[in-house]
């Protein structure tokens, strides 16, 4: 049960993100990664809140471990991180790091202040 | 002045193609591979968490053992499929954007950071944030780098 709870939030969460992604990064050409900068931060507020919010198991499975965690990726982050570096931007590939684990922090801290007045 | 004249033929060949207005074109079966691959990999991480849950007041060995499995992947993956071969172009999405993305997650990363360092755990809280930072990024860029040397 918790599985398909995982999946359905799952299905859902992932392809929001490709598509957030797609998105937004068609609405600007600096080949900065927004769009996924974009999912990982909203992505963290939701999580917060909700986990601030509710400890409900069907609700943790669904919109936390599904919905959440396939919204956001730590793999695609780290991806084009090292790409910033590679194509000569250590500025930028270190503005994507330290800015989007700041940002995220700060949504999740956000988040969590929200859920607690829920 | 140029700027008044009404655009010829020609300008409107030579006009840059504008696939960026329509971002969502034909992204059907690209953004069904990505919900396939994105529920394994979501499965995947609910399941290690099962052997390694996050408990209050501890590192997330879990958390942080999944997200850098998931980066050293991606180097290998992402390295193969746009620089050693051709493959069919949904490979990528569902094994990077679907699978990878699926089975590692910023958002718990975050949130777990945060309950550290408001549960008043600052060393390990800070261990855990710059310890994953900079985990997943070597091991993306090792990921890339093997496979790069591999493929030649």
């Amino acid at each position: 049960m918790t599985a398909l709870l995982v999946i359905l939030g799952a299905v859902v969460g992932a392809p929001a993100r490709f598509l957030t992604d797609r998105l937004v990064q068609s609405r600007h050409t600096s080949g900065f990664p927004w769009g996924t900068f974009t999912v990982n931060v909203v992505g963290s507020f939701i999580l917060g809140t909700v986990a601030a919010a509710t400890t409900s198991p069907t609700v943790t499975a669904l919109v936390v471990t599904g919905f959440c965690g396939a919204l956001t990726t730590y793999s695609t982050f780290g991806y084009e991180t090292v790409q910033l570096a590679r194509q000569g931007s250590p500025l930028l590939a270190t503005f994507n790091a330290v800015g989007s684990v700041m940002a995220g922090l700060g949504a999740a801290g956000l988040g969590l202040a929200v859920g607690a007045v829920l | 002045m140029t700027e008044d004249l009404p655009p010829t033929g020609e300008d409107i060949v030579q006009a840059p193609p504008r696939p960026a207005m329509e971002p969502f074109r034909g992204q059907g079966p690209a953004t069904l591979v990505v919900a396939l691959g994105g529920a394994i990999g979501a499965l995947a991480r609910w399941a290690v968490g099962l052997g390694l849950p996050t408990l209050p007041g501890a590192f997330p060995l879990g958390t942080f053992l999944i997200n850098v499995a998931g980066c050293a992947a991606i180097g290998v993956v992402l390295v193969a499929l746009t620089e050693l071969r051709q493959a069919h172009p949904l490979w990528r999405p569902f094994l990077a954007t679907g699978i990878l993305g699926g089975f590692t997650t910023f958002s718990t990363f975050s949130v777990d950071s945060q309950h550290l360092l408001l549960g008043g755990h600052l060393a390990l809280g800070l261990l855990y944030l710059a310890g994953t930072l900079g985990a997943a990024v070597a091991a993306t860029w090792f990921g890339a780098a093997v496979t790069r040397r591999l493929g030649r």
